[in-house]
């Protein structure tokens, strides 16, 4: 048991090690990080369009609410 | 658009045109919503109230893609996306002071007094908001720009070709938080008529 212990954390010290020496090739490093800008305007549009998408559905709401008036 | 070649930061720089305008929003926004509640406080009519909610809360929805889009770029910039920055930390707890309004508001169901209690907050929440944001990260070390040991905007803002873009970019997200709160209260005025004629 210790033995498997050691042999993964011996695993990825060397991960960690060989990491550093690696080029990230991730893709929000590639292109001048130009995809972490990407995500903001994502996180920005998404936000903003889930925000409205609530209200839409209070809005809904109260449209039923009249119908059921009538 | 061309932007200014910077290591480290690299196109991310762009990210300015969404991060910060958020912020700028956010402020502006409950800069307005203190300004309602004062104005109800001074004279107590409801329309006043419900302009101040629906500001704050505008105003909290930008300040929460203001700290996602913040952390994002954290993560690739200055390699966590959690870096207890001050500036950061006096984000978070100027949003959770804000949290404490709306919760303040919920926990009271006599209209009048909800009204009266959160204008009064509303003005103590802006307040502590501003030294968090704005005096407390310019004495510590921060990584912002223009803060702590960091030169003013003048490495990347006091580009003219970035202040073309961010100037309008800063006015057309304040629209928009504006439009949204206009949404809001004409959807609070419906409802509250209906409210009213059912009774």
């Amino acid at each position: 048991m210790k033995k498997i212990v050691y042999f993964f954390l011996l695993m990825t010290i060397s991960m960690i090690a060989n990491a550093q020496h690696a080029e990230m090739a991730d893709v929000m490093r590639s292109n001048g990080k130009i995809y972490v800008v990407v995500g903001i305007i994502l996180i920005v549009l998404t936000g903003l369009v889930t925000y409205l998408f609530l209200l839409d559905r209070k809005i809904t709401k109260l449209e039923n609410k009249l119908s059921d008036k009538r | 658009m061309e932007a200014p070649r910077l290591n480290i930061l690299n196109e991310t720089v762009r990210a300015l045109y969404f991060h910060v305008p958020m912020w700028f929003g956010m402020v502006l926004l409950y800069l307005l919503s203190v300004y309602y509640a004062i104005k109800y406080l001074r004279n107590p009519l409801h329309d006043y109230d419900v302009k101040s909610v629906e500001l704050a809360n505008v105003g909290t929805a930008f300040g929460i893609l203001g700290m996602v889009t913040g952390m994002l770029w954290a993560n690739y910039t200055w390699g966590s996306p959690w870096h207890g920055d001050p500036k950061q930390k006096g984000a978070a707890i100027a949003l959770l002071v804000y949290f404490a309004y709306f919760v303040l508001r919920g926990s009271l169901s006599n209209d009048e007094q909800r009204a009266r209690l959160s204008s009064i907050y509303n003005i103590f929440a802006f307040a502590t908001m501003i030294p968090l944001i704005f005096i407390i990260p310019r004495l510590e070390d921060s990584m912002h720009p223009g803060n702590g040991g960091n030169p003013g905007f003048n490495a990347y803002d006091l580009d003219s070709r970035m202040r073309m873009i961010f100037y309008p970019a800063v006015i057309a997200w304040f629209i928009i938080g504006l439009w949204i709160v206009s949404l809001r209260v004409r959807y609070r005025t419906i409802e509250e008529r209906i409210l009213e004629s059912e009774l």
